[in-house]
């Protein structure tokens, strides 16, 4: 071995390691061997396939919940920036979960893993068909085909409305009893909110107030959209003029062309998932953007000055609600229905809706942050007075006018409309 | 040329010939150094925006030096249990990955057997696989056996990466191992084992340390195989991409440049300890 | 050596092999059966999938996902062909000219890899954003448009591709390169071949192992990529490992997703195969031994 030639001390197994490629002819022919051996292999396997829903996964049996006990844990899974935070000496604490945990000493597991519908339920419908805990106790899921899915499939635990006096009493009407939900058996609301536009004025140099904003030539390259087959859709069907609840599939087909030419045309900057327009629109990548009511809120919080506005555009935006539901097989059902009802005190619902901004189901946490802000003083009183009178928190009649519901969606239907809608967010 | 200069260059040792041409002679290493601050200029970002005093959650403008977030550095929850999770997970795999890819390496390297070429043949369809293929298949079988996808499963999936890693380093180690030693330890005497242990090991243990090292960095920075397999448990690299979407905390740079200093730091302490074997 | 095989002798490599062979079995080999399996089944998550030899799954898929099956093996070639480029005058200079700094050069060189690689592409979105630290004071001098964005453009993923894979496309070269005897360019020199001769006729065919390995270890890798087009693309940047990764986790149409994983797995196979038989596989032996 040439010594003047010796590999460097770092060490050359390491190196080899990294760089390892090998290639015989003869191993190839072997692998087309073994192959042929390998299939008939799969045809075993083919045997099992992969079974689909059992039917004895059915809701929960009568009696189920006479025998839960707390258990003193809750895992909730949930999407961001939708907990009240408070920075307490350098570490981010949530007051009224660890309230909760005071009054109840249930410890919650408390994890912002929602970043969309389909891609949280993607995660746990594998689990729930296979009839095994998700490892979830209590997930929010927006009402629309995701939620109906799970309703549809039986997928969720039967409350038990006697352990829900809170929100039996507190909670405001337009949010009992919803339709998709009769009875609020499945379900209890969590927030609402609507789907609009956010911008940042400064960049945009103007006030948008239409859909047809997001069409515009000038902001080529810095428009965001939602990726997801609910919001857009049904958004670009209102902007069209269609109301989405009674559009049919020619109207789709519309809406289809119009986000399509949207695309090709270079408009769109990207397609987010449900909350990733935030960061964007923060950092003045996008100049405007589809975005929920309460994002910018948060947002505009953050960085400490009103920066973004959130505008409802002129052809409606989409309402829709946020729900609370306990899936199948769920190992803590009693401490996640414990929580649901915790949240429809007026006190504990205002603290969370001076925080998270978007529409509270229980119209009473008025009062209780009027209360609040007659506590406080300065800047905390104005923001707090602001959230009392603010629309999206708590919606008049005329606010709720221009507002549009999902296009709920059989699974046929749904089918249809996947196939339309999915390859624009996929180019 | 003379006969004597030429000869007396042909002598020479082989060197930088440094006077022939005078401007490509410095085009080549200005332009390494430059790939180089190309390739490190991400990590400094990392490192610098560990120490951004913002209040924010959004770490993109530089608001004041701080060190407060290398104390505060677990103050979120979910990141801290993530990351727990990955040191966890590439600890275990790391020592499971090991002792499985050095019995190969070993087998491979020192022995002669039938279906070497086709074990041979699997570790190099391991590695060379796609990334994505490897996840996307575990998940085919997860699902169809009905597994629940979590942090066993994401530890099966490492160690099932890592043991062709360590397997390969351990045979290239290999390559360079006089038999001769084993022949002579066991002609004064020793049985199998012990001539392993004190003649065979030591002398391969370099190639066993470069194999862990390897293992433990590439668990520790798995995000593909993982997103596949992880079901609801997070890792780092998972909560991180996560994250991208709402603004990744400093909390994160702090972790990243902890990782990354610890990666140092164990490949430099593997130099030195090779260094000072080789005197 | 005088072979004597004892009974434990002979069983010894078998018994090594034994726990590494079986765990790769049950968790890669199977697997990709069972993909290949799935591949061909039928049906939903609700009503669960069986097997039914539904081939038409892979022309649907390959009709659905074709723009971006090739956009993927484009942008991996432009970034094999890239890194290579860059790569190549690199491990030249530190081959032959590194001297004794040469293990602290790929040490540098090697840095990025400590660092979390989904953390790298992230501060690639952040260096590379609109209004930072490079666009921005470049915007601010008038140098480019308001609206010019290196983001959500197919140039910031080939970019951000071939940042990650740079290493690995370096050091192949590195060990190939090192292994070349200067003595043998000074041959080439003492009959009369000038520089560019010397690299081009002697350097350049030795190293070709180096070429082989490097691309191998950059152009599979990258055609499977995500994570770049996630953090650092945009619409039409999509590849076919985000398009499969939806699929999987979000659609749920496994038979589609395993049939595209499959269909990406054996165009990157055939494309490897050629390839060794182009370049001669005796060569690759040659580095991997080095």
């Amino acid at each position: 071995m040439d010594q003047d030639k010796r590999p460097p001390e770092i060490d050359s197994a390491l190196l080899r390691g990294l760089t390892q490629a090998r290639l015989t002819r003869r191993g190839m022919f072997k692998a087309a061997g073994t192959g042929a051996g390998v299939a008939g292999l799969a045809a075993l396997l083919a045997a099992c396939g992969v079974s689909g829903t059992s039917q004895e996964n059915k809701a929960a049996a009568p009696g189920f919940w006479d025998s839960q006990k707390q258990a003193g844990l809750l895992n909730f899974a949930n999407w961001p920036l939708y907990m009240d935070v408070k920075k307490v000496g350098g570490k981010e604490t949530h007051p009224t979960l660890d309230q909760f945990t005071k009054e109840t000493g249930i410890k919650v597991n408390y994890k912002e893993v929602i970043e969309s519908n389909d891609g949280f339920l993607g995660k746990v419908l594998p689990s729930l068909r296979a009839g095994q805990d998700t490892g979830w106790d209590l997930i929010v899921i927006t009402n629309g085909p995701p939620l109906s899915r799970l309703l549809r499939q039986k997928y969720l635990v039967e409350l038990d409305q006697s352990k829900l006096p809170n929100f039996t009493k507190n909670a405001g009407p337009s949010f009992k009893n919803p339709d998709y939900d009769p009875g609020n058996k499945y379900t209890v609301p969590w927030q609402g909110g609507l789907t609009g536009i956010a911008y940042n004025p400064k960049f945009t140099k103007r006030e948008i107030t239409s859909f047809e904003d997001l069409f515009d030539p000038k902001f080529k390259g810095k428009i965001g959209m939602f990726g997801d087959v609910n919001d857009a859709p049904n958004l670009a069907l209102a902007g069209l003029g269609i109301e989405p609840s009674k559009s049919t599939e020619a109207d789709w087909k519309r809406a289809a062309a119009k986000l399509t030419e949207q695309r090709d045309k270079g408009l769109v900057r990207k397609y987010f998932d449900n909350s990733g327009e935030a960061q964007a629109l923060a950092s003045g990548d996008v100049w405007l953007s589809m975005a929920y009511s309460g994002d910018v809120f948060q947002l505009n919080a953050e960085k400490g000055r009103e920066e973004l506005r959130f505008v409802v555009p002129k052809e409606g935006a989409m309402l829709w609600t946020d729900n609370m539901c306990i899936p199948l097989k769920a190992q803590h059902p009693l401490d996640a229905i414990t929580y649901m009802d915790y949240v429809y005190r007026p006190e504990v619902a205002g603290a969370l809706a001076a925080y998270i901004n978007y529409v509270t189901p229980v119209p009473g946490a008025k009062q209780a942050i009027e209360a609040e802000a007659a506590r406080a003083s300065g800047e905390d009183r104005a923001s707090l007075q602001d959230i009392a009178t603010s629309p999206f928190v708590f919606p008049q009649e005329s606010d709720l006018a221009n507002t549009h519901s999902y296009r709920d969606l059989t699974p046929e239907e749904e089918k249809i409309w996947n196939r339309l809608f999915q390859p624009i967010f996929q180019s | 040329m003379t006969v004597l200069e030429e000869a007396a260059r042909r002598e020479a040792p082989p060197q930088t010939p440094r006077r022939t041409r005078r401007w490509t002679g410095w085009v080549l290493p200005v332009y390494t150094w430059l790939v180089i601050i190309y390739l490190v200029l991400p990590i400094m970002v990392m490192i610098a925006f560990g120490f951004n005093d913002t209040k924010s959650r959004l770490n993109l403008t530089w608001q004041g030096l701080t060190f407060h977030w290398y104390r505060d550095v677990f103050s979120n929850a979910a990141l801290s249990a993530a990351f727990r999770n990955t040191l966890l997970i590439a600890v275990l795999t790391t020592a499971v990955a090991t002792v499985l890819g050095t019995m190969l390496g070993l087998a491979l390297g020192r022995y002669r057997f039938r279906g070497q070429g086709g074990v041979d043949l699997l570790i190099f369809a391991a590695i060379s696989a796609p990334e994505l293929v490897l996840g996307t298949a575990l998940l085919s079988m997860f699902i169809t056996l009905r597994v629940p996808r979590g942090f066993l499963t994401i530890l099966v999936a490492h160690i099932m990466f890592c043991v062709s890693f360590v397997a390969v380093t351990v045979r290239a180690r290999m390559a360079g191992f006089d038999v001769s030693l084993e022949e002579a330890a066991q002609d004064l005497g020793a049985d199998p084992w012990t001539t392993f242990r004190k003649v065979t090991l030591p002398l391969i243990f370099p190639g066993i340390m470069a194999g862990a090292l390897l293992a433990f960095a590439l668990s520790i920075d798995d995000y593909i195989i993982t997103s596949f397999v992880n079901g609801q448990t997070e890792t780092f690299p998972i909560w991180v991409f996560g994250a991208t979407r709402q603004g990744v905390p400093p909390q994160v740079n702090v972790m990243g440049t902890l990782l990354f200093l610890t990666g140092v730091g164990l490949a430099v302490a593997n130099v030195v300890a090779l260094r000072r074997r080789k005197l | 050596m005088s072979a004597r095989p004892r009974a434990g002798r002979k069983l010894a490599p078998y018994l090594l092999v034994l726990p590494g062979g079986l765990w790769l079995a049950a968790f890669f080999l199977i697997p990709t059966v069972v993909m290949l399996s799935l591949s061909l089944q039928s049906g939903s998550v609700e009503e669960g999938f069986r097997l039914t030899w539904r081939v038409s799954t892979y022309t649907d898929a390959i009709s659905l996902y074709h723009t971006q099956l090739v956009r993927s093996l484009t942008y991996s070639a432009v970034v094999t062909g890239l890194a290579l480029v860059v790569a190549y005058p690199m491990a030249y200079w530190i081959a032959f000219h590194g001297g004794s700094r040469k293990s602290s050069y790929l040490f540098l060189i090697l840095l990025p890899f400590f660092v979390s690689f989904v953390i790298r592409t992230v501060s690639w979105q952040f260096i590379l954003s609109d209004q930072g630290i490079v666009l921005g004071p470049l915007k601010s001098l008038g140098l480019l448009a308001e609206d010019f964005h290196l983001l959500a453009t197919s140039a910031a993923v080939i970019g951000g591709l071939t940042y990650n894979f740079l290493p690995f496309m370096v050091l192949p070269l590195y060990v190939s390169l090192e292994r070349i005897y200067p003595t043998l360019v000074e041959a080439a020199s003492d009959l009369y071949a000038s520089k560019a001769q010397g690299f081009l006729r002697v350097i350049l065919p030795l190293s070709l192992p180096g070429v082989f390995a490097g691309v191998l270890l950059t152009f599979v890798p990258a055609a499977a990529d995500f994570v770049n087009a996630t953090i650092l693309g945009g619409p039409g940047t999509t590849m076919i490992g985000n398009v499969i990764q939806t699929e999987y986790l979000t659609n749920l149409d496994y038979p589609l997703a395993s049939a595209l994983s499959f269909t990406l797995m054996a165009a990157l196979l055939i494309g490897v195969f050629a390839y060794a038989r182009a370049l001669g596989t005796e060569e690759v032996l040659e580095v991997s031994a080095a």
